[in-house]
């Protein structure tokens, strides 16, 4: 629970100055629940207990004959022995290794071009490339659907208009590429408004003192920009790998234009609601649940230990 | 974090002659580096011209396809308009097809976005406040609890939420989406960062030494200095919400309830139902819809949420 908090509290005591930190001591009080109070209350209800639910559920089974039944973690290993379940990890474990990756660098290419102060229209390059962000997961998949489409899609055009046969992007083998692409887009311009955000912050006389010293614009996006965001890298990159692994909407809506190449069991959060919601499985459910819950925090923990070790 | 890091520029071996100042000024402006660096380069706005086109491309094909028929959209190239203009009739047909239903679903995703993202941002400034401001017992506790959730997958909350709700008897009704949307970490976690930032503790010294109750203190001199905050995090809970797909597919089995983003993928998917009417023109224009409000906050409150981010991210 506490993995990201050293990044996070780190800057608490950074940015409080000292004075303002004891006077603040001085006033330790119970007056700061009156408005951290009812934030917290929902918290419980809609985190904390359907986590101590879905643990609880994990070890019962529910069976035709007897009912709920205590069963330990059988669920857990039936899980481990699961070859569905490790298909759809191997799968979004594949989009993560080759998504992310490819996402974050547009998104900070294109925050190291609007901070360089060298484009011609900035605003404009900057609010445009946001806007897919606001666009819904549904609407944004249902056009990329239907641009896919071999029929009245772009990929049926283009077919047409050059007699061409390119296959299409809804086939098995390319789908999971086609929803790659729909996750890029969706999400390049959010990415890129952290980096940005970042970026302007830095303090100018960073900028000076490299000039005074001669470095040039390739130089000092690598011994000053870079380095500076690196915090910006490392949630950014977080908050892509919880993405990655809870991948659903995009398969769960493309489902509808291409039943055949997407399975019930595409992705570990799909299953696990097809699991839950076809199959009546709930125990089952959670404990995949639980399992990919744990996979995510252990990975995101390791890309922040990382991103953290490189900065000392 | 950033601001720590850039206090070390030494050991990237740049920089070393300066001293730098690091306590940047509050609530910076952001920093116009084209009066300085004003070479602009064409190549570089070319090739960025590549990823702007990538952005918009797919919204401008929405655009153009909302103002054909349904055989239009069979018939015609798809990145440029049709012969016959239908978009004011596809904007008709969509409000009214299948008694109005459309109609309903934007009202329902108005009052899921202004109770859902309305109360998570009310929380949220409440409560960075506090985390800002207050030393309390339990602060770190609260904190590292908020933090750790925010890695957990939605669906390991999917399925007990669901069956918690369904015992409360609060499915297939509009609490069972409102209420987990009031929960926003990302939002607590901005305001916190920005209130430590815009509020000074003077300004709170003075109005208790003054008499102020905390809640006065709070209403009255803390909240006007926290706008733009609070217009960020109400921009993102805004998205969240009228974007939310997964907690009302599961929550909800009465259509009538549906927000925008069920009831268009329920048109979607009747095409390929049985006897289903194919209406992929209503579905193209209901996105069309569906998106506008959005992109018109975002375009509208730029000033607010730009300034509301740049300020958040010195503490990243």
């Amino acid at each position: 629970m506490t993995m990201t908090s050293p990044q996070v509290a780190a800057p608490a005591g950074a940015a409080a100055p000292a004075a303002r930190t004891s006077r603040r001591a001085s006033r330790r009080s119970w007056a700061g629940w009156w408005f951290i109070g009812p934030f917290m209350a929902v918290f419980a209800l809609v985190f904390l207990a359907p986590i101590a639910y879905s643990i609880y559920l994990s070890v019962f089974r529910n069976q035709l004959i007897g009912g709920t039944a205590f069963v330990g973690l059988d669920n857990y290993a039936r899980a481990l022995g699961d070859s569905q379940f490790w298909s759809a990890l191997g799968r979004v474990s594949l989009f993560l290794a080759v998504q992310v990756p490819v996402m974050l660098t547009i998104a900070l290419v294109v925050a190291l071009a609007l901070d360089s102060g060298r484009l011609y229209g900035k605003s404009f390059f900057r609010i445009s490339i946001f806007l897919p962000y606001a666009v819904p997961a549904v609407v944004a998949t249902l056009m990329w659907g239907f641009m896919y489409g071999t029929r009245f899609g772009l990929v049926g055009n283009i077919n047409q208009a050059f007699g061409l046969n390119l296959p299409s992007p809804l086939s098995s083998e390319l789908v999971l590429a086609s929803i790659g692409n729909i996750v890029t887009w969706e999400f390049i311009g959010y990415n890129m408004l952290i980096f940005y955000s970042a970026l302007t912050v830095i303090p100018k006389s960073l900028y000076e003192a490299a000039e005074i010293d001669g470095a040039g614009q390739l130089r000092v996006i690598a011994a000053i920009k870079l380095p500076a965001i690196r915090g910006a890298i490392v949630v950014a990159s977080i908050f892509s790998v919880i993405g990655s692994f809870q991948l659903f909407n995009e398969p769960s809506i493309l489902k509808s234009l291409s039943p055949n190449t997407i399975s019930t069991y595409f992705t570990p959060n799909l299953y696990a609601f097809s699991l839950s919601f076809s199959g009546q499985q709930y125990n089952y459910s959670a404990t995949v649940a639980i399992i990919m819950g744990l996979i995510t925090m252990a990975i995101a923990y390791a890309v922040q230990v990382r991103g953290m070790r490189k900065e000392l | 974090m950033s601001v720590q890091t850039a206090a070390r520029p030494g050991s990237a071996g740049v920089g070393t002659s300066s001293p730098l100042k690091l306590r940047t000024p509050r609530l910076r402006s952001p920093r116009t580096t084209g009066t300085r660096r004003s070479r602009r380069s064409l190549v570089l706005t070319l090739l960025m011209g590549i990823v702007l086109l990538y952005s918009l491309a797919p919204l401008f094909w929405l655009l153009v396809n909302a103002t054909k028929t349904q055989d239009g959209l069979l018939n015609s190239f798809g990145l440029w308009f049709d012969g016959d203009f239908a978009l004011w009739d596809n904007i008709a047909r969509t409000a009214t097809y299948d008694g109005g239903i459309f109609l309903r679903w934007f009202a329902n995703t108005v009052l899921y976005v202004v109770l859902g993202a309305g109360g998570a941002t009310f929380l949220a400034v409440l409560g960075g406040y506090a985390l800002a401001k207050f030393d309390f017992p339990g602060r770190k506790a609260v904190f590292a609890v908020v933090i750790g959730a925010v890695a957990i997958p939605g669906t390991a909350l999917a399925v007990p939420t669901f069956l918690m709700f369904s015992q409360m008897g609060l499915t297939n009704t509009p609490w069972a989406v409102i209420i987990p949307s009031l929960i926003s970490p990302f939002g607590l976690y901005l305001m916190w960062t920005f209130a430590t930032e815009a509020i000074p503790t003077e300004i709170m010294e003075s109005a208790r030494i003054d008499g102020a109750s905390e809640a006065r203190t709070f209403f009255q001199v803390c909240l006007p200095l926290l706008t733009p905050g609070i217009v960020t995090v109400l921009l993102f809970t805004m998205v969240a919400t009228w974007n939310n797909y997964f907690l009302p597919l599961i929550m909800l089995k009465n259509p009538d309830w549906y927000p925008l983003t069920l009831g268009l993928n329920a048109w979607n998917a009747q095409a390929g139902t049985a006897g289903g009417e194919a209406i992929f023109n209503l579905v193209i224009t209901g996105s069309l819809l569906t998106i506008l409000p959005l992109i018109a906050a975002f375009l509208l409150l730029q000033r607010y949420w730009q300034s509301g981010l740049s300020a958040g991210s010195v503490k990243e």
